[in-house]
């Protein structure tokens, strides 16, 4: 990001001296592009400014007053929030922080053990096994889910934990991003003077390659954590117990019983907007250290 | 650990069977077979089982005895591809189709082109403000699918919506956009605003990966922003727009929690407005698993042969430009 900021200060920078046929000093900003880029951010951010003004009326507010005029209702909204139920809200957030959470973990560390294996080691079979993971990430989810679904019933584990869980801890994807990364950041020579120095292949891996491979990990943690987090499918099919689902599944039950009953309405509202801050928050803490060039990184390749 | 290790290398190392201490080599052979082993089991159970078992389902169906009462009155017998041309047959899944089709047809350039639009708008010269609506188009991505819908479903509810409040004022028909045509414009613009921002980084991303002499050459040829962008940047960005091409596609295929979600909403989402919806509507709530299945299987074809028909064009293509 940074070399990038330099490459474009430089040329920049050139230019100024020789004003004569340069532009005024007016349209030293780039009109169009800065406009342009200015109606994207007011098109994505209208959505989420409307939820959290919508998330301040009342109930009566939200369909008499005008759609941008905060209301006074939000302090209420949450204490119906929290009372919906003895509470069943928080725990739809519980649920959906364990399993984003505990399934990104292992989702990582079983992408870094294969990506890793797959960048290093030549062995028979090596691109057999690459293509077949890969062919995983074309696979709609429904087709999986459903006999997933009922092979979970013949080992009585539908409506658990482990049926959503377990089903996206082998993420393609994130196979694929950590086989790019550890053949970027884990020198061949490395790995072959640990060998010299009579480190186990698995000591070599825990403690010379994982410390290198961990920017490109973060960015897979990321990628799995917003995957299980904003999934709606496998939840929808495996559970039917409601304190065991994830956020999407319960504002979509609220929805649904919403649509008969208006007062609801306020409720969803406040509790999309809730549903939304955490992975918002996580984002604007986090993205600087996503490393994206990965992607092109893997266009190249 | 260690001795978990040493465990498993007994197994595997049984074959070569060196009663000696093994040696860098041998220890170099089995490592990778060692350390694909979580995701071969987690692929074995959750991807090669389950799909065995859909095609084994959808070459099956449930033979009902008599009243079809007491056990051993249904049983599962072998269908052929009756299953198959059933599915293929019913017009209910090919209106699926065409929807899914038009609605991908909205989705795939207008998210790509704006996405691509954005990304060389960072990237130009003396932009302002880049950082911040950067984040501001990415934002969405963070926000569940499910969530997006209902968000922009409240937007279309003419009783809430700012929109309808405007058109109201202004003295303009206003049209219900959960209905028939601007149906599909609706779903259309959840996905494109869910999607344009992680696209525009990955783009731009690319963009940034253009190295400066590229432009200097065409500084000194004297090509304006607008010709640099379309002859040099786009050109250069090919193969990921490829790539963000390729992952739209197969997203916009499988379509299914936005529709589901705008379901409550309005009633022109039907039960089947999806080949997906279609598809867990038959096998949950109709609960014949064994037709889904077909449909599942014939949906997973679809998708595989496109995805890589379409990698393959580009593929060819990306050689023979670079063989110019």
């Amino acid at each position: 990001m940074s070399s990038l900021a330099v490459r474009k200060a430089a040329p920049a920078a050139g230019t100024t001296p020789g004003t004569a046929q340069g532009p005024p000093l007016r349209r030293r900003i780039a009109f169009v592009p800065t406009v342009t880029l200015l109606i994207g951010a007011i098109y994505c951010l209208l959505p989420v400014a409307w939820v959290v003004i919508a998330a301040t009326k009342s109930g009566s507010e939200l369909f008499s007053t005008f759609t941008f005029l905060p209301g006074t209702g939000f302090t209420e909204n949450i204490r119906d929030l929290n009372a919906y139920r003895d509470g069943v809200y928080w725990k739809w957030m519980g649920n959906s922080a364990l399993y984003a959470g505990l399934g990104a973990l292992l989702s990582t560390v079983v992408s870094a053990f294969s990506g890793y294996a797959l960048a290093i080691y030549r062995f028979r079979g090596r691109e057999t096994v690459f293509n077949i993971l890969l062919a995983g990430v074309l696979m709609p989810p429904v087709i999986l889910a459903i006999p997933q679904y009922l092979l979970m019933a013949k080992a009585d584990l539908t409506d658990s934990y482990a049926s959503v869980l377990l089903p996206l801890v082998l993420s393609p994807y994130g196979v694929y991003l950590a086989r790019i990364y550890s053949a970027a950041a884990v020198p061949a020579d490395v790995v072959e003077a640990g060998r010299m120095d009579g480190a186990s292949e698995l000591r070599i891996f825990t403690r010379i390659a994982l410390p290198m491979m961990v920017p490109g990990l973060v960015t897979v943690f990321l990628f799995q954590f917003v995957a299980v987090w904003n999934n709606f499918l496998l939840p929808y099919i495996m559970l039917s117990d409601d304190e065991k689902f994830p956020i999407t599944l319960g504002l979509f039950t609220l929805l649904e019983q919403g649509s008969n009953t208006p007062a609801l309405y306020t409720l969803v509202i406040t509790g999309a907007l809730l549903a939304v801050v955490p992975l918002v928050a996580l984002f604007l803490v986090i993205q600087r250290f996503w490393s994206l060039d990965l992607l092109s990184g893997a266009v190249k390749s | 650990m260690t001795s978990a290790r040493r465990r498993s290398y007994g197994v595997k190392g049984a074959p070569y069977a060196h009663p000696s201490p093994t040696t860098t080599l041998d220890r170099a052979r089995s490592a990778p077979y060692f350390f694909l082993l979580p995701a071969t089991i987690l692929f074995a159970l959750f991807f090669a089982l389950p799909i065995g078992y859909a095609i084994w389902l959808s070459l099956h169906k449930v033979q009902v005895k008599g009243l079809g009462l007491g056990s051993g009155a249904r049983k599962e017998v072998w269908a052929g591809l009756e299953n198959y041309t059933d599915s293929l047959t019913d017009p209910e899944l090919l209106a699926g189709a065409l929807r899914v089709l038009g609605y991908g047809a909205i989705v795939v350039p207008v998210m790509l082109g704006l996405a691509l639009l954005f990304a060389l708008m960072l990237d130009a010269d003396r932009v302002r403000l880049a950082p911040v609506t950067r984040l501001a188009i990415f934002l969405p991505y963070a926000i569940p699918g499910v969530v997006a819908a209902m968000l922009w479903g409240f937007l279309y509810l003419p009783d809430v919506s700012p929109f309808y409040f405007v058109l109201d004022r202004l003295g303009m028909p206003q049209p219900d956009l959960l209905d028939g045509g601007p149906l599909y414009i609706a779903l259309s613009n959840i996905a494109v605003w869910g999607g344009t921002g992680f696209n525009m980084i990955v783009i731009y991303t690319a963009l940034q990966a253009i190295p400066a002499e590229v432009y200097e050459a065409a500084k000194l040829d004297g090509a304006t922003p607008l010709q640099t962008a379309i002859r040099i940047k786009i050109p250069m960005v090919a193969p990921s727009l490829v790539l963000t091409f390729f992952f739209s596609i197969i997203a916009t295929l499988q379509v299914f929690s936005e529709p589901t979600t705008l379901k409550p909403l309005t009633n022109s989402v039907s039960t089947t407005w999806s080949p997906l919806m279609k598809v867990y509507q038959d096998a949950f709530r109709k609960g014949d698993i064994h037709s889904a299945a077909a449909t599942a299987v014939i949906i997973a074809l679809v998708t595989l042969v496109l995805s890589f028909g379409f990698l393959r064009a580009a593929n060819s293509r990306t050689k023979q430009e670079a063989a110019r």
